[in-house]
């Protein structure tokens, strides 16, 4: 009787998951996806709690507390740490999977070994395998955003890399192999452990060549793996809500890994092992470049003269928190109607929509809100294009230029628009420390200095100036 | 001899309804998560951390029955995991959806 009404509960949540993935299509549907979700959640839980064979409520009563008193803490981070925190939950979620598989394989080794099946086995090495790579993978991502200072930011690379990292993945299928062939062996246990090891091990292997342009598409990979790690538990306790949810997430990392990808122009593989963002091989030869700077009063005339400005958002406006700056800029050209839109770019930022969610927080209506595919038609007739901390996402050595490691990604292009002013805080190479051609061409006029303190001298010369025009 | 290949069967079938679930539900994932608006990307990842946090349902069977302490222990620091992942990710999802707005409708004149 329990049973057949917890398989019921559980199929109501698989319903209201579904449901809440469905209203996200849109912002005006999206809260209720939350509250559909939740239901979804509490629903579970509670009719898992209730089964006869849960007796000792204390050990879920106190883990629970305390994954309240951390999960409040982590819900209120500023938005600009939303890509580590994101990292963290994958971490934890990898973490769970891991350690529900490591439990059930040594409780059915000592207890029941009949319980472990050829297809259970399977399922719980994928299981722990992917748990634990997840878990240290993405503690490595989250440490990187964080910019933690014992994790090193840039790539790091050494001679045999992708060897040793493949190596050390084929040792742990290998040991896998032979668990599953006998995993009552009296070797099994021993194995299983190292095959902890090894996946914790590639875990961080896997994330230290990778780069911070790179980490909107290792976040989403890390999605998807943290997903299928749920998959694999739910093969190992026989639970199809576990495999459908997870299927969802699964699903979910893996489509925004493959847009992030496209709009890199990149594949999979060449992210994870390619190891993007070394500092490109200094181009000597050419002539001396030279920027054009401009004035704070010379770019507010120009701005307040335009009919269509369309501002660049990177990862540069999040480091400088300037948003909030963004949005007074904006107020102040829409009163005198100039129309602005933002160009958003699918991997500007740190992770997938991370401009977005910055822009909506500075209380910028969505609907200003354009993708690099709508507005790229209408570039040549805007007026201003205004980029902030954009830099390799609106480099056009993406398209003429075949030796440029970004060659072939596809930009915002700014450079198109009639008049150009980019806001950089130096004169360095960006992220991917490739030069950007942008800033030296004609049309492009450069403002110096810390993007939130430039956007706050234009928005005082507008509203200093003639008000009342 | 008949038991025991029954004994062998029921496990079989149930693994391939375990398959066909996984795929239709990958399907039905694929499918729904193509439609959601770009504008939503990053809500959309700590709803779906949120709702694979659903492990805490695997969590609570090993940390709840009467299982050896050692089994217990993994369980609840995976329902501590779990929790909060439940936790901050539904909050955090409604936190940043609140903050999408539309423009104000004319009429309505300048936002103040």
């Amino acid at each position: 009787m329990i049973g057949g009404l917890v398989q019921f509960a559980y199929l109501i949540a698989t319903a209201l998951f579904v449901f809440a993935l469905h209203w996200m299509n849109a912002p005006a549907t999206a809260r209720r996806a939350v509250y559909a979700g939740v239901a979804g959640m509490v629903l579970a839980i509670v009719a898992t709690w209730a089964q006869p064979e849960v007796v000792h409520h204390l050990w879920i009563v106190v883990p629970l507390l305390a994954g309240f008193a951390v999960g409040v803490p982590l819900s209120r981070v500023p938005l600009t740490a939303v890509p580590q925190r994101t990292a963290l939950s994958h971490a934890f979620g990898g973490l769970a999977a891991g350690l529900v598989g490591t439990a059930k394989y040594y409780l059915w080794f000592g207890e029941e070994a009949a319980q472990l099946t050829e297809f259970r086995t399977v399922a719980i090495i994928a299981e722990v395998l992917l748990g634990f790579l997840t878990f240290t993978g993405s503690l490595m991502a989250a440490g990187k955003l964080q910019e933690v200072k014992w994790i090193p930011q840039r790539p790091v690379t050494y001679p045999l890399q992708n060897v040793t990292n493949i190596a050390l993945l084929l040792l742990a299928l290998g040991l896998g192999t032979a668990v599953v062939l006998d995993p009552t062996a009296p070797w099994a246990p021993v194995a299983f452990a190292l095959i902890i090891v090894l996946a914790l091990t590639f875990g961080v292997l896997l994330i230290i060549p990778i780069g911070g342009a790179d980490m909107p598409t290792v976040i989403a990979i890390l999605n998807s793996y943290a997903g299928l790690a749920a998959v694999a538990m739910g093969f190992v306790l026989d639970n199809k809500l576990l495999i459908t949810a997870g299927a969802l997430d699964g699903s979910s990392g893996l489509i925004l890994a493959v847009i992030m990808c496209r709009a890199m122009n990149r594949s999979f593989t060449n992210v994870l092992f390619g190891a993007f963002g070394q500092v490109q091989q200094a181009k000597m030869g050419g002539e001396d470049k030279v920027y054009k700077p401009e004035t704070i009063e010379g770019g507010a005339q120009v701005l307040e003269q335009a009919s269509l400005v369309v501002i660049v958002p990177g990862y540069g406006m999040a480091v400088a928190q300037a948003q909030h700056k963004v949005r007074e800029l904006y107020d102040q050209l829409k009163k005198r109607g100039v129309t602005v839109k933002f160009a958003i770019h699918p991997v500007a930022g740190r992770m997938p929509g991370h401009m977005n969610v910055l822009l909506a927080e500075a209380d910028i209506p969505y609907t200003d809100l354009v993708e690099m595919d709508e507005i790229n038609p209408d570039m040549p007739q805007v007026d201003v294009a205004l980029v902030v901390g954009a830099n390799d996402v609106v480099n056009p050595a993406a398209r003429t230029d075949k030796s440029s490691p970004i060659f072939g990604m596809p930009i915002i292009e700014a450079d198109r628009a009639r008049t150009v002013f980019a806001i950089k805080r130096s004169k360095n190479p960006g992220f991917a420390g490739i030069d950007n051609e942008l800033y030296f061409s004609d049309r492009t006029w450069m403002l110096f200095g810390d993007a939130k303190h430039v956007i706050g001298e234009l928005v005082k010369q507008l509203s200093g100036g003639s008000g009342t025009h | 001899m008949t038991p025991i290949v029954l004994a062998e069967a029921a496990p079989q079938a149930d693994l391939w309804s375990q398959i066909f679930v996984f795929m239709l539900a990958s399907f039905i994932g694929l499918g729904v998560i193509r439609r959601v608006s770009r504008l939503l990307h990053t809500p959309l990842m700590s709803l779906t951390n949120a709702i694979s946090a659903i492990a805490v349902v695997g969590a609570i069977l090993v940390a709840g029955p009467d299982y050896p302490i050692g089994t217990r222990v993994l369980g609840a620091i995976a329902v501590f995991a779990s929790v909060t992942n439940i936790v901050s990710g539904f909050l955090i999802t409604e936190r940043m959806l609140k903050m999408f707005k539309t423009a104000p409708r004319p009429g309505e004149g300048p936002r103040p």
